[in-house]
């Protein structure tokens, strides 16, 4: 898969096409996986729960990316930033000179051999406010639709949509905090 | 939860992206700090009674000019900082421009001076207050840019903060001429831009705690 192909299928996500914005997030999880593999090779049990970051960075900033951007720049700049922050958190600023260098291909290499992560993101997202946490759970993880959860809930459909944007903001932010 | 588990939890009913939106942030902040810092320079200062006659002075234009310069070239380095991989580019050049002008500008003009008036070009009236009122009359720029930049992605934290504060005080600088009657050169050469530098301190103090993600 060339950066071409991987940028449509993230264009077409941000128009709302859900089915290609999964087929992005899947081959984009095993650039990042093989990627990672590399750079924490003495931290292989970070891989997985840095993948599921990253991911959940780039869909909360997705609205950053820049048509006219070169895909990988956007990405690379978003993982990098991720990674520098684990190893700053861990006090593994000696491995930060390795996540630093820009030689190594991000979209080259995929691995699809999905390890555990360490927390369990399912867990954490119970322990949002109900505000947050219900429009994710009906519209995130049960797929109703905004307007039905809007009903069932009590909520208006912007507070709905607005629950979810906060609720997996305040996700990023409770992962950071977990050190 | 599995990664394949989490993609599908993000890619459900994800809603399209509308890529104005970085941009109207950006304005409803301009216009809001801007309105901020109007109301702290009349509440606090008022008018330069004689603005309407100093703005036939040429001078008057070349401060205006400055500080919307560098207002202008800095914001468009925030916007470059505040998504993910984008690089600076030719931008990094253009900030100091007006600075260097000004700076030249003041050198000019204390060269031609009388050594007798060389002192008073330099601290002007008001000199050990400007700076703090710049800083003051910027302050609800800074909180708009960091608002703004808030809801975006930079990668840099403490540059991007240090620009915000940038950004502010220049405008809080241009706000501000709307009371303050300094022209000379040498005067906005130092006061001006130290009172430029506090907020810049002051953001790349706080862009690290304040901005991440």
């Amino acid at each position: 898969m060339t950066e071409e192909e991987l940028r449509g299928l993230l264009i077409g996500g941000l128009s709302g096409d859900a089915a290609t914005y999964r087929l992005f997030l899947d081959r984009l999880a095993a650039y990042l996986r093989a990627y990672l593999r590399r750079r924490l090779a003495q931290m292989p049990q970070d891989v997985e729960d840095l993948v599921q970051e990253i991911l959940l960075a780039v869909h909360n900033q997705r609205h950053t990316y820049d048509a006219t951007q070169p895909l990988t720049a956007w990405i690379h700049a978003i993982a990098r930033y991720k990674l520098v922050d684990l190893l700053r958190r861990r006090s593994r600023a000696d491995l930060l000179h390795d996540a630093l260098d820009e030689d190594d291909e991000l979209l080259g290499v995929t691995d699809s051999d999905a390890a555990e992560a360490r927390y369990d993101i399912a867990r954490l997202l119970e322990q949002l406010p109900d505000r947050q946490r219900l429009p994710i759970l009906h519209v995130k993880l049960q797929g109703e639709s905004v307007s039905e959860t809007a009903r069932r809930i009590g909520m208006s459909e912007s507070a709905v949509k607005v629950g979810i944007h906060r609720g997996l903001k305040a996700l990023a932010a409770t992962i950071r905090s977990l050190g | 939860m599995k990664t394949d588990e989490f993609v599908a939890l993000l890619a459900s009913r994800v809603q399209a992206v509308d890529p104005r939106t970085a941009g109207r942030r950006h304005l409803f902040a301009l216009v809001a700090g801007g309105v901020g810092a109007v109301v702290i320079l009349v509440a606090a200062l008022g008018f330069n009674p004689q603005l309407a006659h100093e703005t036939t002075v040429p001078m008057f234009w070349v401060r205006e000019a400055f500080c919307l310069a560098l207002a202008a070239f800095t914001i468009a380095v925030i916007t470059r900082l505040a998504r993910p991989g984008v690089p600076i580019g030719w931008l990094r050049a253009a900030v100091p421009v007006p600075l260097i002008v000004m700076w030249l500008l003041a050198a000019v003009a204390l060269f031609e001076a009388p050594a007798a008036g060389r002192v008073s070009l330099l601290l002007g009236g008001s000199a050990m207050v400007c700076p703090f009122r710049i800083a003051v009359i910027g302050s609800p720029f800074f909180v708009g840019l960091v608002w703004v930049l808030r809801g975006l992605a930079p990668t840099r934290l403490r540059l991007t903060g240090a620009a915000a504060g940038f950004a502010a005080g220049a405008l809080g600088a241009l706000v501000y001429t709307l009371h303050c009657p300094e022209l000379a050169a040498p005067f906005l050469a130092v006061w001006y831009v130290l009172g430029i530098c506090i907020p810049t301190a002051v953001g790349a103090w706080l862009g690290p705690r304040l901005l991440r993600w």
